[in-house]
């Protein structure tokens, strides 16, 4: 008896969590994506999430740009097919490695720092001050993070894209020897523009989920440091879990096409 | 007579089985200063967010000048909450932005007025607070704590309400620094000729603000006069809590060694 209690308390604990998810989604949208709109805000929050996301997407691009490219490598030289490199890196970075990874690493600096700072916002009452100042705290909170995430993340993961294939590209051509013309060659007319906006398509929606998850984990944080620390875990993980398995959703909608 | 500015009437609010609030029942006449004396965890901060609408309180109903304020949404919260200025208690300041815009934001994002003029604003405001020019350059983790309630208090006044909250004014600051903002509570109500509410525990605060004083008990005023008749309320409850005693008819749940 006790193992079912037990079972039936997880369940009931995620179907509560899962419906004030969808709550809170409803609030963010509706309001918080509707007039009035603090374009303020918004740049604020695209130079925090975005631009000062750069180094460490771009550093996670380059090195796993040329990790692939010494693995596959290593895998085609098995049954003499070393010209796959190039287009193969390509493929793999814009396709899947690039929006994943870089939501990744963005859901762990930008949603770590949402939720801290929403949810110290909410502990020391300032959301509340928001509202007796006549601000819509989803409107000047909320809206403007999910709007600034959802921008900038493809813009991110193209970037991140080039730096990994170029990643890839130093590897085969510094220490893989293969010909520099000949792999920028392979790598361009091997790759198709599909495979660049399906990854950046994902990285939008990963960027959605970042920023809802960091929003909705700092606004219920309660009970001083503590919870802000549980909550900034909690934004971080089921952010990460939430990216992987809309990953493998957004992949195979996209790849049935 | 006309009827009161603030009027509460059968206000109850509940959190699952815990019953906060037991059928308020509530009035403040115009540019009068209530205060609301009661002890830690008996509804007071909740009361005030039932008026400001951050909590929907379950039955009841609440008057500000004639008008029903439970449920409003949209355009007709905002411009009800542009009639109120709160002082909370940590002060809520916005750590992300300088003083001045702390004082200037319901100006600048609530009316939508031009940030030069808003901070000209700021600057007098932050002078009734005994505040020089030069604070409204720091930051809020720069200052002390009763610079940052006097700057709390210069944010509330900024935008000339009818209303004013005051949580809890003086906690947390030494006897000297609580009677200046005391005094400037005093002061700044005074000019505006506002109606406030201010809930405390601390009777020095009290005496000094109030013009009349309620106390509040398991979620019900059980008392209301004069702040001059205090001292002779022939209520056992408000003696013992003016006095301080920890015999008397309120007990606390505390176990005896």
């Amino acid at each position: 008896m006790n193992i079912l209690a037990h079972i039936g308390r997880a369940v009931l604990t995620l179907m509560q969590e899962v419906g004030s998810v969808a709550l809170f989604l409803k609030d963010g949208l509706l309001q918080g994506l509707t007039p009035k709109i603090y374009v303020r805000q918004i740049l604020d929050q695209m130079l925090k999430i975005g631009y000062f996301s750069l180094p460490v997407v771009g550093l996670t691009a380059f090195f796993t740009g040329g990790a692939l490219a010494l693995q596959i490598y290593l895998g085609s030289s098995r049954f003499n097919a070393e010209s796959l490199v190039a287009s193969i890196v390509a493929l793999g970075i814009t396709r899947e490695l690039g929006p994943v990874l870089a939501g990744l690493m963005v859901a762990g600096r930008v949603g770590a720092s949402i939720a801290a700072e929403l949810g110290t916002m909410r502990v020391t009452e300032q959301i509340d001050a928001l509202v007796t100042l006549a601000t819509n705290p989803f409107k000047y909170l909320v809206g403007p993070r999910i709007i600034a995430a959802v921008v900038t993340l493809p813009i991110l993961v193209a970037i991140g894209d080039t730096i990994g294939i170029m990643g890839g590209y130093i590897v085969g051509t510094r220490s893989l020897g293969f010909n520099s013309y000949a792999y920028l060659r392979n790598t361009a007319d091997f790759l198709e523009l599909d495979d660049v906006t399906s990854g950046l398509i994902k990285a939008a929606v990963f960027g959605f989920i970042i920023a809802v998850m960091g929003c909705y984990h700092g606004f219920n944080s309660k009970g001083g440091a503590a919870g802000v620390g549980r909550a900034t875990t909690n934004a971080v993980v089921s952010a990460a879990i939430l990216i992987l398995a809309a990953n493998f959703a957004l992949t195979s909608l996209l790849f049935s096409e | 007579m006309a009827e009161a500015h603030i009027l509460l009437d059968g206000v109850r609010k509940s959190f699952g089985s815990k019953h906060v609030l037991n059928g308020v029942k509530l009035a403040v006449p115009k540019g009068h200063s209530l205060v609301v004396i009661g002890g830690s965890g008996t509804g007071k901060s909740v009361m005030l967010k039932c008026i400001l609408g951050i909590l929907q309180p379950d039955s009841g109903t609440i008057r500000v000048a004639g008008e029903n304020v439970v449920g409003l949404s949209g355009k007709a919260r905002d411009d009800y909450l542009q009639r109120f200025g709160m002082l909370f208690q940590g002060a809520a300041l916005f750590d992300s932005l300088p003083v001045w815009e702390n004082v200037a934001f319901g100006l600048i994002q609530g009316r939508n007025m031009a940030r030069a003029k808003a901070r000209d604003i700021a600057i007098e405001k932050l002078g009734q607070v005994g505040l020089g020019p030069e604070v409204g350059q720091l930051y809020p983790a720069e200052l002390s704590g009763g610079m940052q309630k006097r700057v709390g208090l210069a944010r509330a006044i900024a935008a000339d309400p009818e209303i004013i909250f005051f949580d809890e004014p003086t906690t947390g600051l030494d006897p000297i620094m609580a009677d200046v903002i005391n005094n400037l509570i005093v002061d700044c109500v005074k000019r505006l000729g506002a109606t406030t509410i201010s809930i405390t525990h601390d009777m020095a605060s009290a005496r000094k603000i109030a013009d009349d004083i309620a106390m509040i008990f398991r979620g019900e005023i059980i008392w209301q006069g004069p702040a001059k008749t205090i001292d002779a309320s022939g209520n056992p409850y408000v003696d013992q809590f003016i006095h301080g005693r920890a015999e008397g008819p309120i007990q606390m749940d505390v176990l005896k060694p």
